[in-house]
């Protein structure tokens, strides 16, 4: 099936306020800047089943940024995996929606939320879909500030010496993090040339949040496999990306307010309405 | 044969069976043993270089592929060193990883304080999900690899790697993950022991069964999830308690043991590291300062009895 790409992200951009406000606050910026990338994942370049969540040989994605779980959900239940009801219950004591990305939820490939591990156990799975020769792709998502961890380095030095070339990660540079920009608290630059000195190919994607741009680097990325390297898509993002008034709170989008006079006013000017 | 020995021969048996049992390393395969299985088995021996972090959680990404990872190294880096990782990636995810730490306490011996993991059975026993367990002997340290395997869940393998002496008999020895082992009946003390000094306690009811003490010796090779009535049941039956443990007094075996036994009016004792590092040295001079050695374990005992 075809989808509309752009229509799509703008229902789970929806979807992502929606949930976040039920409660109330959340990771807006840094589930917001994740969106268009997902899209892309899971409606067009992923090869999954959302009958069948563990389907043996499907691509497996792993959000290492996990307190981006709402911007997961609610792709997952726009593709089908589960009713969009669950993405009220967010944060609810006993609902098991916990909004760092956890496995019991269907079509969540592995359980992420301390930085830095979420990589590594991609990493794994890259290794184990190639021991198992099952075609698959892994993909990860790492989030900028993130890759301050040193075990994200552990990791590119070990997908790159196993020849890991299954493996497609993201960065989700929108050079934001909690305590300020990543320039100011510990800054990752050169981050396209710290990757390709790991061993890794490179794709620079200047504009993160454009589905275009996000499907041609991923078809390039997979175009990679053979070449004995992982490859890491840098997406220039913007924090909060979407909303206007969550783009200007800048650093403080990373976890922040929003009650239902926001949800509407957002929702009507993503929907265009 | 070093229990290093039977711990690679047992690994490699596994992995002959079931292709899905890989072994990751951070360079240490020399030291363990495992070495060779590199060579035999390519596809199934990963050495992840001096990454600990990563190799801990590529093997929970293994495993959510349905493989039966066991990575390896010093007591201190596969515990300690990566404590969250076995948290949230292995035991909060559930992963089928187990864990290997060898050297553990003081017979780390040459490699000295930094070598010396003393909290690692307290750091790991407070995570839920992960069953503890150290082998006595080479016959129990297979019982225990095959229940391990067995067990699909996150588990540790706390690792004497030289020679011990043989405890129990290959061809009788009936081996139960979540049971305690009774090794000698007594009377009078019940000395609860896991791992190297399980022969320490032998060799002590000995020597105290001339004085006319009797000592029940129990094996607690699983200290986590802990046999709750097989402690109770060996505590009631002499009144006395002596725990030996190779790690420090605060988290490890001794803090189990109390821990069932705290609604038990039971007076327990114990030798092992009275919250303090470790430092070099070999096992006799270790054990000295330590206050670990047998006559150390023997005169423990008599003042155990005397608490009654």
């Amino acid at each position: 099936m075809n989808w509309d790409l752009k229509e799509v992200s703008k229902d789970i951009r929806c979807d992502v306020l929606s949930s976040i406000a039920h409660v109330g606050v959340g990771h807006l910026g840094g589930s917001l800047s994740i969106v268009d990338v997902l899209t892309v994942l899971y409606f067009e370049a992923m090869k999954v089943n959302p009958q069948d969540p563990h389907m043996p040989g499907r691509d497996r994605f792993v959000c290492s940024k996990g307190h981006a779980g709402p911007a997961v959900y609610a792709t997952l239940s726009r593709r089908g995996f589960f009713d969009r009801e669950r993405l009220f219950v967010l944060n609810d004591g006993g609902a098991g929606m916990p909004s760092h990305c956890d496995m019991h939820i269907p079509g969540v490939d592995m359980t992420a939320g301390s930085l830095g591990q979420g990589f590594s156990c991609a990493v794994g799975m890259a290794l184990g879909s190639r021991l198992e020769d099952d075609g698959a792709t892994v993909y990860a998502l790492l989030g900028d500030g993130e890759s301050q961890e040193g075990q994200i380095w552990e990791s590119a030095m070990f997908a790159a010496s196993k020849k890991l070339d299954n493996l497609i990660a993201f960065t989700d540079y929108n050079k934001l993090q909690s305590d300020g920009t990543v320039a100011q608290i510990n800054d990752l630059a050169p981050l396209g040339a710290k990757w390709a000195a790991f061993g890794w190919n490179v794709i620079d994607v200047a504009s993160g949040n454009d589905v275009d741009e996000i499907s041609a680097a991923v078809r390039q990325a997979k175009a990679n496999r053979g070449s004995g390297k992982p490859t890491m898509v840098i997406l220039n993002t913007v924090k909060g990306c979407g909303v206007q008034w969550i783009m200007d709170l800048g650093v403080a989008s990373h976890s922040c307010n929003i009650n239902e006079e926001q949800l509407k006013a957002a929702i009507a000017v993503i929907k265009g309405v | 044969m070093e229990m290093r020995a039977v711990y690679a021969a047992c690994l490699a048996e596994m992995m002959e069976k079931d292709p899905h049992v890989v072994v990751l390393d951070a360079d240490l395969s020399g030291s363990h043993g495992t070495k060779k299985l590199y060579e035999r088995f390519p596809n199934q021996a990963f050495n992840c270089g001096i990454a600990e972090q990563n190799m801990a959680c590529v093997a929970a990404g293994l495993s959510t592929y349905g493989f039966k990872p066991w990575i390896e190294s010093f007591t201190p880096f596969t515990t300690r060193r990566i404590c969250d990782q076995i948290a949230i990636s292995v035991c909060y995810a559930d992963q089928n990883v187990k864990i290997v730490g060898s050297d553990p306490g003081i017979t780390a011996q040459l490699n000295g304080g930094t070598h010396m993991s003393m909290e690692d059975i307290g750091v790991l026993r407070s995570i839920p999900n992960i069953v503890i367990v150290e082998p006595a002997d080479t016959v129990q340290l297979r019982a225990a690899m095959e229940a391990l395997d067995a067990y699909e869940h996150p588990a540790y393998l706390r690792l004497f790697r030289k020679e011990l002496p043989v405890l129990f008999d290959e061809n009788t020895y009936k081996f139960d993950l979540f049971k305690v082992d009774t090794m000698r009946e007594g009377s009078d003390l019940t000395i609860f022991v896991s791992g190297f000094m399980t022969k320490d306690a032998l060799d002590a009811a000995e020597i105290l069964s001339k004085e006319g003490i009797s000592c029940e010796v129990v094996n607690v090779h699983t200290i986590k999830p802990i046999d709750r009535e097989g402690v109770i049941r060996a505590a009631r039956k002499t009144g006395a308690v002596l725990d030996l443990d190779n790690h420090n007094v605060i988290g490890g075996l001794h803090s189990a043991v109390l821990e069932v036994l705290a609604a038990e009016k039971i007076p327990c004792s114990v030798v092992g590291v009275q919250d303090r590092f470790g430092e070099v040295g070999k096992l006799p001079y270790l054990r000295e300062v330590m206050g670990m050695r047998l006559e150390d374990i023997v005169e423990a005992a008599r003042k155990a009895v005397s608490l009654k």
